[in-house]
Parts: structure tokens; sequence; C-alpha cells
């Protein structure tokens, strides 16, 4: 099987490593090669964050370059702008709408772009624009978004729905467990 | 067992597997999981070291007491770490010493992209480089290997790429190392010059003997291809890169040794190919080599030394059309990091910007108090770097009526000490501010020597650091609370008039501690903003103008009030009692 590549991206704190974790799981029982490039340390407090999922029969780099990502997930939606270039032609971008604004738009240095779904759409990239926010909240917790969108991307994969499952009780703890798995069927079925 | 493991996981289990049974370290993205991976299995006694020569000197006891010993730490930590290096090569290891050291190309999280490879040859160290996490757990247990049969430390190079990938690896037993117990050796271990004279052809020799034994390891590897017309050196991540743009086309050599190099084995290597290509990250290190042994490389000239690689580098760089993207036309802002919502920081540098002071910072979270609107620091080099560079600058002319060094608890202990005592003994009238957030913070939450607690959790010694800033002879010493705005403000400027040397300890533990209760969030009084936007002069990622008027994100602010102390207007108010 040729290589697959996820990115997935967003602002340090909305809990990228968890989905990453998730997915490697995930991918793991499926017998796949993998490699999931994270980032730690200054990129974590608060500025732009992306991590790397590659999965395949062998995957060498550890990393995804311009052009190469099958599916960009992004926790929010500036981010989602600010890697297009990553997503290879025919690529979906699956994002929340929520809006963070970064340090130059809060002090007036910038500003956050309109529209910004219309924009991609208009360049003819596939946009899978949910309020990932608003789902996490009605799964018990803000601080769910990720899950949500894991749940969104589920959707392009021909992997059952156990495994996925299966996957979410050994990544989160267990006192959070009906919530995160609220949060993803939310996201699979919205 | 087959598992995901990070790069850094990888090694921990190596050591693991290899009968380690002590590891000391100072934490330093992108080393900083080895030694928390390491210190989960019971077997392994694991410690945070104040800093990273003590480490390394502590690991030098261990072995020398006959245990497999290790310790890790990033680029920058290794020139911290260096004077032991040098003279544990001579002395050589009794039971065996493994060296961590994990370089930050691309700077992720770093003030400087240096190659550590220069280490190894300089201080005459084998050094193995793995390329993924299943060699970095084999790579781990077979530098014990060496450093047993050949009575060396061994330096085990990781990279950003390699220590913060998850890949596949198979785990297995433990096996444990036997105790070699320690015997008195002078001649060895006393490194005064007639001993070290009759060790440095001990050190040249096993270098040759090293080179011997590279060439014919099986962790320097040549993979064949089906064109001749251009052969391939490299290693480490750059290896995966060439592999994922060439596949088999090329022959492949992969060095997973760095230093001693093999001679012959490239030399073959180059006489089977038309034109050798050197692919690797930093500088040309194993260019130089080949061209030392005289062959027409292709190296820099090509890849640069600045940065890290990429499959789309390296495709373009063999004449291949990179894939390409599609960008949105309009600038998309940039979104670097920030002080978190709470972080007992923005307070202190808000009152440093307020009182338009030059400020010697140093490194950690609050490195990112550089950055606007605060923007309140002048200068940042390295660990510690702060307090005897303050030193100088006051003894050169520097003003010391607004002029001081700020240093985090961690970094104070690491090796700011050593300037506060400088500033006392030769007599500058410092301002020092200490950031004790009670926590090494930027690494993610490491205990160290202020904070009461060991690697393992348990309860330990805990630094005074008023008695020790006393100790080395400062008398004004006083602790404020960043939260509170007006403290600060009089400390700074009661402490900056004094005509003597003092510290100020700015203290209150990291917002994102477990342990760190936070209040309800602010709320704006619409009708009592007046949009004046002095709120937003802190920085706080909480905070935004939306529509003129002042808005706080409920889901950041962790209601530390520090806003509320700038509206003169009382806008920012707290929550309601229920």
């Amino acid at each position: 099987m040729e290589t697959k590549n996820i990115m997935i991206v967003g602002v340090g704190g909305q809990g990228s490593l968890l989905a990453s974790k998730l997915l490697g799981r995930l991918l793991l029982t499926r017998g796949y090669d993998i490699k999931v490039s994270e980032v730690h340390g200054m990129s974590q407090r608060g500025g732009s964050v992306v991590t790397y999922v590659r999965f395949g029969d062998k995957v060498y780099s550890p990393i995804i370059d311009k052009g190469e990502a099958d599916y960009i997930v992004s926790f929010e939606l500036l981010e989602a702008a600010r890697w297009t270039e990553y997503l290879k032609p025919g690529g979906t971008i699956v994002t929340n709408t929520q809006q963070i604004n970064p340090m130059p738009v809060i002090t007036g240095a910038a500003s956050y772009p309109e529209h910004l779904v219309a924009k991609m759409e208009a360049k003819g990239l596939n946009v899978d624009a949910i309020d990932a926010l608003k789902l996490a909240e009605e799964a018990g917790s803000a601080k769910a978004v990720n899950i949500v969108l894991m749940g969104r991307l589920s959707k392009c994969f021909d992997l059952p729905l156990e495994d996925w499952m299966t996957a979410i009780e050994h990544s989160v703890p267990e006192k959070f467990l009906e919530l995160n798995k609220k949060a993803f069927t939310l996201g699979r079925n919205a | 067992m087959k598992t995901l493991m990070l790069g850094n996981e990888a090694v921990a289990r190596g050591l693991y597997e290899a009968g380690c049974s002590f590891v000391s370290s100072y934490p330093g993205t992108p080393s900083t999981e080895i030694t928390e991976a390491a210190a989960k299995y019971p077997e392994i006694y694991a410690e945070w070291a104040p800093n990273e020569k003590v480490a390394m000197e502590s690991a030098f006891g261990a072995a020398l007491a006959g245990h497999r010993s290790f310790c890790g730490m990033k680029h920058v930590g290794l020139n911290v770490a260096a004077d032991p290096l040098f003279t544990i090569s001579y002395t050589g290891v009794n039971a065996g010493m493994v060296i961590v050291v994990a370089d930050d190309a691309g700077m992720h999280s770093s003030q400087n992209e240096q190659d550590s490879r220069h280490y190894a040859k300089a201080s005459k160290i084998p050094m193995l480089e793995p390329a993924d996490s299943a060699e970095a757990l084999a790579f781990a247990k077979l530098a014990y290997d060496l450093s047993e049969k050949f009575d060396t430390p061994v330096l085990l190079k990781m990279c950003t790429r390699v220590s913060h990938s998850q890949s596949v690896v198979e785990t297995s037993d433990r096996v444990e190392a036997p105790a070699k117990p320690y015997e008195k050796n002078g001649a060895k271990y006393i490194m005064m010059p007639g001993n070290a004279k009759r060790r440095h052809p001990v050190v040249e020799q096993r270098t040759a003997d090293l080179t011997a034994w590279a060439e014919t390891a099986e962790i320097n590897r040549i993979e064949d291809g089906a064109d001749h017309k251009i052969g391939i050196i490299t290693g480490s991540t750059s290896y995966q890169y060439v592999k994922e743009v060439c596949g088999d086309t090329y022959p492949v050599l992969k060095l997973g040794m760095v230093w001693p190099l093999p001679v012959q084995k490239i030399l073959d290597f180059a006489a089977s190919v038309e034109q050798v290509l050197v692919v690797e990250e930093l500088d040309g290190f194993l260019e130089t080599h080949c061209r030392n042994l005289g062959l027409d490389v292709v190296g820099k000239e090509r890849f640069s030394c600045i940065d890290e690689l990429s499959q789309n580098l390296v495709a373009e760089k063999l004449g291949r059309a990179p894939k390409t993207g599609t960008a949105l036309d309009e600038p998309i802002p940039p979104r670097p990091p920030v002080m978190c919502a709470g972080c007992p920081h923005r307070g202190l540098f808000y009152t440093l910007k307020k009182n338009k002071l030059t400020v010697m910072g140093d490194i950690g979270c609050y490195t990112l108090g550089a950055v606007a609107p605060l923007a309140a620091m002048d200068a940042t080099i390295c660990m510690g770097a702060s307090i005897s560079g303050l030193h100088g600058f006051l003894k050169s002319g520097g003003d010391s009526k607004n002029t001081v060094a700020v240093i985090g608890d961690s970094t104070f202990m690491h090796s700011g000490m050593t300037g506060l005592v400088n500033v006392a003994y030769n007599e500058s009238n410092a301002t020092v501010i200490i950031l004790d957030n009670s926590i090494t913070g930027m690494t993610g939450h490491q205990q160290n020597p202020t904070t009461g607690y060991n690697l393992k959790g348990n309860p330990a010694t805990k630094i005074d650091l008023e008695t020790l800033c006393h100790a080395t002879g400062i008398r004004r010493v006083r602790v404020v609370d960043p939260y509170n705005l007006k403290e600060c403000d009089e400390a700074v400027r009661e402490e900056l008039a004094a005509d003597e040397p003092s510290v100020i300890i700015s203290r209150r533990p990291c917002a994102l501690l477990k342990t760190v209760k936070h209040g309800k969030p602010l709320f704006v009084d619409q009708d009592q903003c007046k949009e004046c936007g002095m709120c937003m002069k802190i920085g706080c990622p909480a905070i935004s103008m939306i529509g003129g008027k002042a808005k706080i994100d409920n889901t950041l602010c962790t209601g530390c009030g520090v806003c509320r102390q700038l509206c003169k207007f009382d806008a920012l108010q707290l929550p309601k009692e229920d």
C-alpha cells in the first residue's frame, strides 16, 4: 500500500498529541508501518502546532512535506488555512470552524482573515468544516474538540467503528471515556 | 512485542534492556523524555541533576562504581558538560556509560543550531546515530557493549525528528548487567599530567581500534541500488529523506556510527559509483571526512548547512520536481508561542516594560517576555547568562538604575548561582529577578532542587532560595507575588534605587501545574469598558478586543486578575458569588 499521510494541526494546548496517539494505536493494530512526528517544547505554548501521521507498508520520512497530505485535520480554522499547501491534490481538509485569535491579531498587528472556508473551497480544495467546539461542549467538555474531529476523520476511512472505540479506550483516562466516546460519535455523525 | 514508541522512549527502553541502572540528566528539548521514560522502570535509579555537567560526572561515578550508567542532554547541554566529557574520554569507564546528545536542526526549541557530531571527533569518543525508534533502542544497547569492549563512554546522537517521532519497535526483556566492582587504579582515573600523558596514546589506539570495528560494523551498511551513477552517503533522518525520495534507485551507504568513520568501506563504496553525494543535516561532517580521504564528493555546496532537510528539499537537490500544493492568496497571520493565560511571568514582565528597563534574559518559558506586546528583553544567550551578563554590563558602564537580569528557578539552580556569587564577590550593583514558578516549565514540568520533589515524584530536599542568595553575600533579598502589579512595581523600583546588589524572587507556581487552583474567569462589563486598550498591554491570550470592546475567553481565563489591575474603569470584573 502506498503511504497515507495525515496532518493534525492546531493551536498548542488543543490536544493534538492525544489525537496522534489515538491514530497511532489504531493503525498499529491494523499491522501498518507507522511514523508519528510530534512537536514538543517551545511550540506548545499557544503557538501553531503540527503533527504528522504516516502509515503504509514501509514509511521512511517522519514528516509530511508540501503537496503530500491525504488529510489535514485542523482543530482551528486559521491553522487549516495556514497548511493548505501541504495537501495533496485531491486530498481533504477536515476542520473545526472555531477561531482562536493569534497574538498578532489580539494586539491588532494583523487581522483574522474572513470567509476562510469559502476561500479554501474557491481554490478547489475539499473542505469538511464542522463546529467541533459546539459538539465537544454538547458531549460535556470544550476540551474534547480533538476527539470530535477524530470522529469526523473516521468517516474518511474504511475501518471498523469498534477499532476506533478500542483505540479511544486505550488513549483517554477511564473517567473521561464516555464523554470522549460521545464526542467521537457526535463528530462522526454531524 | 511490537509497539509504537517515541525515539526518546525507545532509547529509554534500550537502557532498560541493556541493564542500565543509573540515569542522571538535565531536561532539554528534544532530549527530556528519555529520562522521564527511564524513570518509569523500577530497576533504574533516575534523577534530575541541577545541570548537565553534574549529570555527566554523576553518571561517570556510577560507571566507576561498576553499574551501567546514562546521562542525556540537548546539544547546548553538552557545551555545559564538555569539561568532564573530554577527560572521561581519557579515563575510560568501568561499567558501560552512554551519553545522549540531542540536536535541534531547525531550532524548534533552541537558541542555536550546533552540530554535536564535532564533539565526538574533538573528544575522541565514539558516536552512534540512529535514524528511527527501532535503531534508537538497538543502538542504545549496542552503545553499552562498545563502551565496555573499548573502555570508553559512548555518545548516542539524537535529533528532534528521531527523538520526537514515534515508530514501531520490538521490545525484549531486560538483561541484568553484572556489577563490575570498583578497583583502585590511579594511573587510569587520576588525570594529572603524568597519568594523562600515558592515557592519551591509549585514546589514540582506541580510536584506531574503533575505526577498524567501523569497517565491518553492521550499523554502517550499504544498500545497493539499480543506478550506480550516483551513490549517497548519509545517516539519521537524512537517510529517511533519501530513501523516501529515491527508494532503491541509488546505492546508499548508511552510517550508523558517525565517529570514528570507516575509511576502506567509504573508499570501496565511492569506487563502486560514478559520483558520491553526501546528504547530511547541518555541517558537512561526513563530507569533510570523505574529502580528507581524497574523494571528490558533492555535499554542502548543494545541501545547505542551515535548517532541517525534508523529502521535498532532497528531491529538489537531486534534480527531481518537488511536490507542491495550493496556498491561499492572502497572508495568514503567524501564531507564535505566547505566555499562557494566568502565567505568573506576565505581571513581572509588564512591570519591566512599564519601567522601560533594560533586561538581560535567560533560557525558559520567560524568554517569551521578548515577544510583543511585552517585549521586555534585551539579550538571551544561554543558561545562566542573564546574571553574569548583567554583571559585565554594569561594570562597563551599563546603568544599574534601569537594568535587571531575569532568570527562572531551574535555570538559576543550573548555572545562575555562580553568576550571583560573582555579583556579590566582585561587587556590581545588580538587580537580579528570580522568576520562581516552582517547576522547570518550558521542557514540560520537570522537578528541580527548588520544587521539593524529585524525578520519581517523591518528596525531596528543597533549596531555600532566600537563604541561598543571602549566603552568597547579597543582603537585599525580597519576595513578591507577580499577580500583584503594585507590589512588583514597588519592589523593582526600590531595588533598582538601592546602592547595593539585590535579588527579587517573583514567586508563584506555573498556572499549568495540576496542583494550581484557578479562579473563575473574569467577565467584561460592556457598559464600563471605554475601549482604552489598557488590558491588551499584557499580551494575555484570553483577552481580545472585539467590536472595540474587551472580551474575555472564558475557556482560557484563569481568573489571575492581572488585567483587572490595569483597568481604570473597573470594566473587568470578578464573577458574582453563587
